[in-house]
């Protein structure tokens, strides 16, 4: 047990490695805008009392290493800083009161948890749907059921998001109004009208998702199947249930475990498109919004959240197969 | 005959490649009594496998039978529902399979497997058959047979495996055991005491069998009669002993034929010439590990050395120091007296050039995009700079040595040629740089014997032709006495042993070549019985190993 | 509640309705082996395809109108059913056509190739050539204002249509038949040159990692391995932001940032897949053997790897292209790509998508935005279809 704990160490520093390096993309990135970047979002005829203002706000005097170490450090205590949009308020209203300073930390909170929760509707959908059809297709191949699905999901894949979102739109939102199409969550609303206004960008999440996840479970399931162990199985006369529940399923859970863990990483991406879609007020929505202004602390913080999920489903993914793997967990 | 215990009739299976079904099988028959071994050789592609699974009532995905009855005891598999075969498989008829490695379930322990037929079948209960999975474990010579189930197949050895897998067909002592080339992954010693168990066990409990090989000297120690099949047709079928002595058909001779090419020995080493090849007291590491030890020999001018040893014994190793793929750490290798640079990366377009390589697998030797004429044209162009219609002649008659018509073959891809083709393929590539040298890796051990033969034929003419020097790595010591004139034995990447072939295969030898030369199964039915006799049982295989 | 009981005593009934089946049919066919060992869920499958294939061809036949009022879920219903089988007998008369002219080879090709795969190679085709001939095929120009806005599609007077414009006009009277044409040449060109670009320097420093190795190996794949662990589309938002405020007021230089910094995030992967792709043959030993001969770097890449990568890079760069392609559409969509006045699929999509709340009423105006998203789906769909059948042809009919 003790090779197996050392992998899973090394696999966790490596994960934190990872992320360190992506907090240094995200700042090198950031630190390239242009010339003066306090002077870009005021504008040309800004005084330079205001500029100095937003200098000072943003600790842009400060030298690189120093800032991205502060911005680091802030990060790691949930201090993201403070949005530029409130910067400029308050360079405009004179000196910092402090008090009511909304920081991107207590704009992003909220949001990230309605993006959890529409992550959450979606993967609880798509995981057991995907799951079940994955093994389906592979245990009934090549009949025409497999090649209907192979069409269909192929297609899902293929399709933009907001291709799939208009879609579901047309049919259950304008021709059947069975759910809205504009999705008002606000904080303290009932759980059944929540989930009711979250399920058409969360069925749009699951169109993207389920395809790929299915698509992945077959072939890992079909490879599974070919092996020599599963065909000795069968020649030991052990009925179909007993093959694919005793013999194929615990080996096939690493895979179907990463399958799983990638496309929850890909929920991250697709939840972007589909919140501006259906107007959700998630994570996603708000990093738009803010690219869009050029906020950049709140950029900043949501690119860093974004990359801090994809890399810890990743490393779910690979610590679980590890796990999961009978020859790391018995060792010689 | 109502003591019939499988009776096959006119079965014929067919394949399924590009969308439609070409015959496989085409008609075979086949009468086992109880307690009888039939053993079923040919060469790859004749069906062995799939007469095998199919006697199981059994097919792979893309294959099916198309006419033709399997009736063991009564019922007729081809037609039995799902069920009914069920119910015999695992119980009445088990199979035993070529890679036991790949054929455990990597997530169970072995005595989990063991007794997963006889609980599910109803047979025993699970303590019960795990008690009798320890009896067959000791049964089948296992150490530690009480300990051994309750591993993972990883954590166990392949011949090791390959045995608690006969064990596991007899967990429900079935009528009729299917054994599919279990002995063809395991190295010689191995494969002895695999042999060994399983043929006592089946005879212990009167079991019939069916044993696929494409091995006639294991075949004949295992089965009261054989068949030959060639191509999905039977080619004959008699009992062992008469098989052996008085095979009928063309083809069955000259699978019989085929071990009794020896070449004539050569005159004695003038000791005084300078070798064409010299190996000093190389000793190599891949990493921190040393994987050769201080090995040297010599390879004269027009002579073979053949270097045998297990796998894992540093014959490969020995050769990619030898081309500079694996610089030694410490020692040198001379060509013509001069010591060549140890990388190869170092060494001149001459020097290159004077040493060339076979490879064991022509498949991967071969470039699939580039056609015949490129890849032999290749090496004339870049060593010998022709071009044009010289270097276009030079291939014909590259292709002519070789015996290839080259206007048939110089436009072909290597996916077009069958593998003795492409091993010859590999050969002229070599020539093409007009060698004094060249490193023969296990040129023949992925080849049909028919096939290994006109190849090492060609390999032999082409030596004294051309007064070419050999170095030839192999596993198999029947090669060995056909092709070589030195023999290096090597085992754990040292040289155990060394000298003229008369010598080595004359006694007394050193123990551990003793050794590898009487694991090597003999067409003599008795073989195996005497050398038991001669050794005692426990001591074969492993256990004499590691008496070393 | 009431549909979920409808739901659920439907899936009950077809269950019974399975079981009888099978019986018949074993009793029929005498206990043919196949009815005899039919698992009742195979049986529930033929009896559900069968009572969703009737319901689909009632429901097909119903009215396009009630007392004057569109039924638009039928027509909806209408125009999926015609287009799904327009394209699948389009493709099957391309297929047939090709399986009696061309060589020898390409006629082989053609009669193995399953019809998704023909529909993919004829889709392809066909974008091709509206991509590169947009100017003489489009009716108007791409920002040319044509006067009438909000034309409906259609081109029938009676419900606003003009036959001017058979697709209608955008808000500000732009031809949206053009639009669209202009579009093919803009996102698929822009994606095309995107992933070439993403290809060349992945597949370079890929096949430089895998045939030396090392240092530099190390080196390149770490990078990566940072580069990958930020989602490709949250990375292009971030990097499009300072594009952006690099580019100041110049549409078309947000244009070519946006084609390096798609290409660079996208060379990431296409490092990956060459790299693995060289290695695997780097082992092959007629790579031993052309080392061992003496060869330079230049002709074991290009002439001894390169040949044998080429298959699994073909079917990468399908894939990639549909991604940077759908890259491109979303961060048209969400206002970054491509910027107007020039025509692009994804920026289409978003001006005219508050078109679809009026389907119920009016299906011809809303099918405007789902034209856009439609032609973005259905070359990705295509290209998808394609690289799928080459995927499984090389596999070697494993399954």
């Amino acid at each position: 047990m003790a090779g197996l704990s050392k992998i899973i160490l090394q696999r966790l520093l490596l994960g934190i490695a990872t992320l360190f390096a992506v907090s240094i993309i995200i700042f090198i990135a950031v630190n390239a805008l242009p010339g003066d970047f306090a002077q870009s979002i005021l504008g040309q005829g800004a005084t330079p009392e205001a500029v100095a203002a937003i200098r000072d706000q943003l600790g842009l005097n400060a030298s690189p290493v120093t800032r991205y170490l502060k911005w680091l450090g802030g990060a790691l205590q949930g201090d993201l800083g403070v949005p530029m949009s409130q910067a400029l308020f308050q360079s405009f209203a004179g000196a910092s009161t402090g008090g009511d300073v909304i920081t991107v930390f207590d704009q992003i909170v909220p949001r990230l948890k309605n993006t959890l929760f529409l992550a959450g509707v979606s993967a609880a959908i798509a995981v057991p749907l995907a799951v079940t059809l994955g093994i389906l297709t592979a245990l009934y191949r090549n009949t025409a059921f497999d090649k209907a699905m192979n069409v269909t999901t192929l297609s899902a894949i293929s399709s933009p998001e907001f291709f799939l979102a208009y879609v579901l739109i047309l049919f259950l939102a304008v021709l059947n109004p069975v759910f809205p199409s504009l999705s008002n969550i606000f904080p303290g609303m009932e759980f059944s009208d929540r989930l009711n206004k979250t399920m058409l960008p969360a069925l749009t999440l699951t169109l993207a998702v389920t395809a790929q996840m299915m698509r992945m479970t077959r072939a890992a399931i079909i490879n599974l199947l070919a092996s020599p162990y599963i065909e000795m199985a069968r020649l030991k006369g052990l009925s179909p249930m007993r093959v694919i529940v005793k013999h194929a399923l615990p080996n096939a859970l690493a895979p179907i475990i990463t399958v799983i863990a990638l496309n929850l990483a890909y929920l991250v991406t697709g939840v972007v498109v589909v919140e501006v879609v259906f107007v959700y007020p998630g994570i996603g929505q708000l990093f738009v919004d803010s690219v869009k202004i050029r906020d950049i602390p709140v950029v900043q913080a949501c690119c860093l959240i974004f990359a801090a999920v994809y890399i810890l489903l990743n490393l779910t993914a690979d610590i679980l197969s590890i796990v999961s793997n009978p020859r790391l967990r018995h060792p010689k | 005959m109502s003591d019939l215990l499988l009776k096959i009739r006119d079965l014929k299976i067919e394949g399924r490649s590009d969308e439609t079904w070409n015959p496989i099988i085409n008609g075979i028959d086949v009468d086992l009594k109880k307690g009888e071994v039939l053993g079923m050789i040919g060469e790859s592609g004749a069906g062995k496998s799939t007469v095998g699974l199919a006697s199981m009532g059994y097919t792979r995905d893309g294959v099916r039978i198309s006419n033709g009855s399997v009736v063991f005891d009564g019922v007729d598999l081809v037609t039995a529902s799902a069920a009914v075969k069920r119910d015999l498989l695992g119980k009445r008829i088990a199979y035993v399979a070529q890679s036991a490695a790949a054929s455990f379930n990597p997530a169970h322990k072995l005595i989990d497997q063991h007794s997963e037929g006889p609980v599910q079948h109803g047979v025993s209960s699970r303590t019960d058959s795990e008690q009798d999975g320890m009896e067959l474990y000791r049964r089948l010579r296992l150490p530690n047979p009480d300990e051994i189930g309750f591993r993972y197949p990883h954590q166990v050895s392949g011949g090791q495996l390959q045995r608690a897998m006969t064990a596991m067909a007899m967990a429900c002592r079935p009528d009729l055991i299917i054994f599919d080339e279990p002995t063809t992954a395991l190295d010689v010693t191995t494969q002895i005491e695999v042999l060994a168990s399983i043929r006592d066990i089946v005879e212990q409990f009167d079991t019939a069998a069916i044993y696929i090989t494409h091995d006639l000297a294991v075949v004949a120690q295992m089965a009261d009669k054989i068949k030959v099949l060639l191509k999905g047709d039977e080619v004959e079928e008699a009992d062992t002993r008469t098989m052996l002595s008085s095979p009928k058909e063309e083809y069955t001779k000259s699978l019989w034929a085929v071990r009794s090419f020896e070449r004539p020995a050569k005159p004695a080493i003038n000791v005084k010439a300078t070798p064409v090849v010299s190996i000093h007291n190389v000793t190599a590491a891949y990493g921190t590990v040393d994987v050769l030890h201080d090995v040297s020999f010599d390879i004269h001018a027009g002579r073979t050395v053949a270097v045998v040893g297990e796998s894992g014994s540093g014959k490969s190793t020995t050769a990619r120091c030898i081309t500079g793929l694996l610089p030694p750490r410490i020692g040198h290798i001379e060509f013509d007296g001069q010591q060549l640079p140890l990388d190869y990366k170092k060494r001149d377009k001459s020097q290159l050039r004077q040493a060339q390589m076979i490879y064991q697998m022509a498949d991967t030797a071969l470039n699939p995009r580039k056609s015949i004429g490129e890849t032999i044209g290749r090496p004339v162009e870049f060593y010998m700079g022709l071009t044009g219609k010289e270097k276009r002649k030079r291939v014909d008659e590259l292709l002519a040595e070789i015996e290839l018509e080259p206007t048939e073959y110089f436009h072909r891809l290597p996916s077009e040629l069958s593998g003795g083709q492409k091993q010859r393929i590999g050969i002229a590539r070599a020539l093409a740089a007009e060698p004094k040298f060249i490193i023969c890796d296990e040129v023949t051990s992925a080849l049909d014997q028919l096939v290994a033969e006109g190849i090492l034929r060609l390999l032999a003419k082409l030596q004294d032709e051309l007064g070419l020097s050999y170095m030839f790595i192999t596993h198999d010591l029947a090669t060995v006495r056909s092709i070589a004139d030195e023999v290096v034995v090597m085992k754990d990447g040292s040289v155990v042993e060394q000298g003229p072939k008369l010598d080595m295969f004359q006694p007394p030898h050193h123990p551990y070549t003793d050794l590898l030369l009487s694991s090597v199964p003999e067409m003599d039915p008795d073989w195996l019985t005497n050398l038991l006799q001669e050794r005692g049982v426990d001591n074969i295989g492993d256990a004499a190993v590691d008496k070393m | 509640m009431n549909a979920l009981i409808w739901i659920i005593g439907g899936l009950i009934a077809m269950l019974g309705a399975a079981w009888v089946f099978r019986l018949g049919a074993q009793k029929a066919t005498n206990n043919k082996p196949y009815f005899r060992d039919l698992p009742l869920g195979v049986a529930f499958g033929y009896v559900f395809a069968a009572v969703a294939l009737t319901f689909s061809v009632w429901y097909f036949f119903q009215p396009r109108a009630v007392e004057g009022v569109p039924q638009a879920g039928v027509i909806f219903f209408r125009w999926a059913v015609i287009g799904i089988l327009g394209f699948a007998a389009a493709s099957w008369v391309f297929r047939t056509v090709f399986r009696t002219i061309g060589t020898e080879g390409s006629k082989k090709l053609f009669r193995s190739m399953p019809l998704t795969a023909a529909f993919g190679i004829m889709m392809i085709i066909i974008y091709a050539f509206v991509s590169i001939f947009a100017g003489l095929i489009a009716p108007y120009g791409q920002e040319e204002i044509l006067g009438a806005a909000n034309v409906v599609a259609g081109g029938d007077p009676a419900l606003g249509g003009d036959p001017e414009f058979p697709l209608g006009t955008d808000q500000i009277g732009r031809d949206i038949l053009s639009r669209l044409i202009y579009g093919a040449q803009n996102t698929v060109g822009i994606a095309f040159v995107t992933t070439c670009l993403a290809f060349l320097l992945g597949g370079t420093l890929g096949f430089l990692a895998a045939v030396l190795g090392g240092w530099l190996d190390q080196l390149l794949s770490r990078m990566v391995d940072a580069l990958m662990a930020i989602p490709s589309l949250i990375f292009s938002l971030l990097l499009m932001t300072i594009a952006t405020a690099w580019a100041g007021s110049e549409a078309w230089l947000v244009t070519i940032y946006m084609i390096f910094i798609i290409a660079v995030i996208d060379s990431t992967r296409v490092f990956r897949l060459s790299r693995a792709v060289g290695q695997s043959i780097v082992v092959m030993d007629y790579i031993e053997a052309a080392k061992l001969r003496g060869e330079g770097l230049g002709y074991l890449i290009f002439r001894e790897i390169l040949p044998n990568a080429l298959a699994p890079l073909l079917a990468e760069f399908g894939l990639r292209f549909c991604f940077v392609f759908l890259t491109i559409a979303s961060l048209s969509f969400l206002g970054v790509g491509i910027q107007p006045p020039k025509a692009d699929w994804g920026t289409m999509v978003r001006d005219l998508s508050q078109f679809i709340n009026f389907a119920s009423f009016a299906p011809n105006v809303a099918v405007t935005p789902l034209l856009a998203a439609g032609a973005i789906a259905l070359l990705t769909v295509a290209v998808n279809f394609v690289v799928d059948w080459m995927l499984h042809k090389s596999s070697g009919l494993k399954e």
